[in-house]
């Protein structure tokens, strides 16, 4: 069995936004990038599921080389290979187009639910189209048995069983599994393991970002009296008219 | 030309997202002087509905089967072609998410998702994102003749027009899926997080899932929906769908109501686009203080009765 992990680079959780160039270029002074935690995720299923079944996990990331590390990381986690596009993408269309060029012959294509920088959410089904398989969105859970996958998705309100031979692809939801955090035998393996850097393949753009803004802080805060707290209510219902 | 909406179903009725999405359609028609025709796929007692908020026309496929993306993209792109739609509206909610991207495929358009506002086509065409978990906004251009577009539920006025939509049935129907939906275990009732009005949200400070039942109280005399820091679902207190933050759900209703959360930079992400918020917290340094509108200093445990007793009056 073949599986494919997508995975993105992004800012860490804790990074504060700003904005550089007249609010048009994202500053990246001080940030510290990280797996996209979502992505985390797939790595660490997809793993598992090729260890219980024979199969390899390739790690598959659209970027530039300063996203080396954090690839070496997925590698240290367990992930057999990786290939790097050295592109610098400007939107998921690009991405997912030139993820599309390399993904034919895997089973199973996982990507995280979204990254936590452009919150697209859309490689995953965009690659099923590219690639015309199904794609299966926020996925709780992944198994394979009878030569069938099987998983739990979110849906509004709800959960969802769902199950297809493959191949398909599926994006990475929280409680999918545990992240794997990498052993001391996976950090020294994953500095001798494969990673192959393609060119690009010209893929298209169909969008571009103009510029940025920050969200208008608030302007203060006004405090109720603890002893009088159901006062609360009643501004919230006369006053703000929020309920 | 027309904007064609995708009019979401859940449990044979239009969500209150679809409506926002119709509305918002119809607003980006009068500006490019077209009309806007609803595709609603599913079963539908009364699809006449959407003209009031703003549907010119209701197109219908009758189908008993579940959501999956593949057919409904399919469907969807067949009627977008129909109806010669250069733009699709369709509301960012778990079934948009999973549509949304196969469909631009299928159109060869350029896609945005998590928008906020409506188009700007002074110069070009451009619409504003929310980003980086919440914590900013982005102006993205769409640069492609076709455009789709998903839109943050809970960010448009739903608008009333007052006119009846003609309905038709669409010459096109849902075609195969390259998946089997083997279950689907639904909670009747229960207000999705990401389309409620109100939000009701426990952390650390509640000390326990078994006082999350004051949570539940307060938010069932509010008609509100539940939710929870990260550390409680990590906990598994809570479940991982409850989890609102940089990691979970962002979310965006008119009020947001923090109990015993202190306000880490990451939960602030998914909440800050909240219209109100309210922050409950027994430290008066708390970082939520900062990022709210109204704030109570005190221990949750005396301070929640009191506000239970005040909702239900």
């Amino acid at each position: 069995m073949k599986i494919l992990a997508c995975i993105s680079v992004v800012p860490d959780t804790t990074t504060k936004i700003t904005f550089t160039e007249n609010n048009t270029q994202f500053n990246t002074a001080g940030v510290q990038y990280i797996l996209n935690p979502y992505d985390e995720l797939a790595v660490t299923r997809g793993l598992e599921i090729a260890e219980a079944n024979g199969g390899t996990l390739t790690i598959v990331h659209v970027g530039k080389v300063e996203a080396e590390p954090v690839i070496r990381k997925a590698l240290s986690m367990g992930a057999n290979e990786a290939i790097r596009i050295d592109a610098d993408p400007t939107d998921a269309q690009y991405v997912a187009e030139e993820i599309a060029k390399i993904a034919v012959g895997y089973n199973l294509i996982l990507t995280g639910r979204e990254s936590i920088d452009y919150n697209g959410g859309v490689v995953c089904g965009m690659l099923g189209s590219l690639l015309g398989i199904p794609s299966i969105n926020v996925v709780t859970r992944i198994d394979y048995a009878d030569g069938k996958f099987s998983f739990d998705r979110d849906i509004d309100g709800g959960r969802e069983s769902i199950s297809c031979v493959g191949p398909c692809v599926a994006s990475a939801q929280k409680d999918l599994c545990e992240p794997r955090i990498p052993n001391m035998r996976g950090i020294m393996a994953a500095r001798t393991k494969p990673l192959q850097v393609l060119a690009p393949q010209a893929a298209a753009n169909y969008t571009n970002y103009a510029c940025y803004e920050l969200p208008v802080a608030k302007t203060g805060v006004r405090l109720i009296d603890a002893s009088e707290a159901g006062k609360l209510i009643d501004i919230l219902r006369n006053e703000a008219k929020v309920i | 030309m027309s904007v064609l909406v995708f009019a979401e179903i859940s449990d044979g009725k239009f969500k209150k997202a679809t409506f926002e999405a119709v509305s918002y359609g119809r607003q980006i028609a009068d500006m490019l002087g077209s009309k806007v025709v609803a595709i609603a796929i599913g079963n539908v007692s009364d699809a006449s509905a959407l003209g009031e908020y703003g549907a010119h026309v209701v197109k219908t496929i009758n189908t008993s089967d579940s959501f999956t993306a593949d057919a409904y993209a399919a469907a969807v792109n067949a009627s977008a072609n129909e109806v010669s739609a250069s733009t699709v509206i369709i509301s960012n909610t778990y079934t948009g998410k999973s549509l949304a991207p196969r469909l631009a495929q299928l159109m060869g358009a350029s896609l945005a998702t998590n928008v906020v506002s409506l188009p700007d086509t002074s110069n070009g065409f451009q619409v504003k994102r929310s980003v980086f978990s919440g914590k900013a906004f982005a102006f993205v251009n769409l640069q492609r003749d076709k455009k789709v577009i998903a839109i943050t539920p809970n960010s448009f006025e739903i608008k009333s027009f007052g006119e009846t939509a003609v309905i038709e049935a669409a010459s096109t129907n849902l075609g195969s899926t390259g998946l089997t939906i083997d279950a689907v275990n639904k909670v009747i009732g229960k207000i999705p997080l990401t389309e409620a009005e109100v939000v009701v949200s426990g952390g650390r400070g509640m000390k326990g899932p078994e006082n999350w039942h004051m949570i539940e109280a307060l938010a069932t005399a509010l008609g509100a929906a539940t939710a929870c820091s990260k550390p409680v679902s990590d906990m598994e207190w809570r479940p991982h769908s409850e989890h609102v933050g940089q990691t979970g759900i962002t979310i965006k209703p008119n009020l947001y109501i923090a109990i015993g959360i202190s306000g880490a930079i990451q939960h602030l992400a998914g909440v800050s686009s909240s219209k109100v918020i309210v922050a409950i917290n027994k430290d008066p340094e708390a970082p939520f203080f900062k990022a709210a509108d109204y704030g109570i200093v005190g221990d949750a445990f005396e301070i929640l009765p009191q506000l239970i007793a005040a909702a239900k009056n």
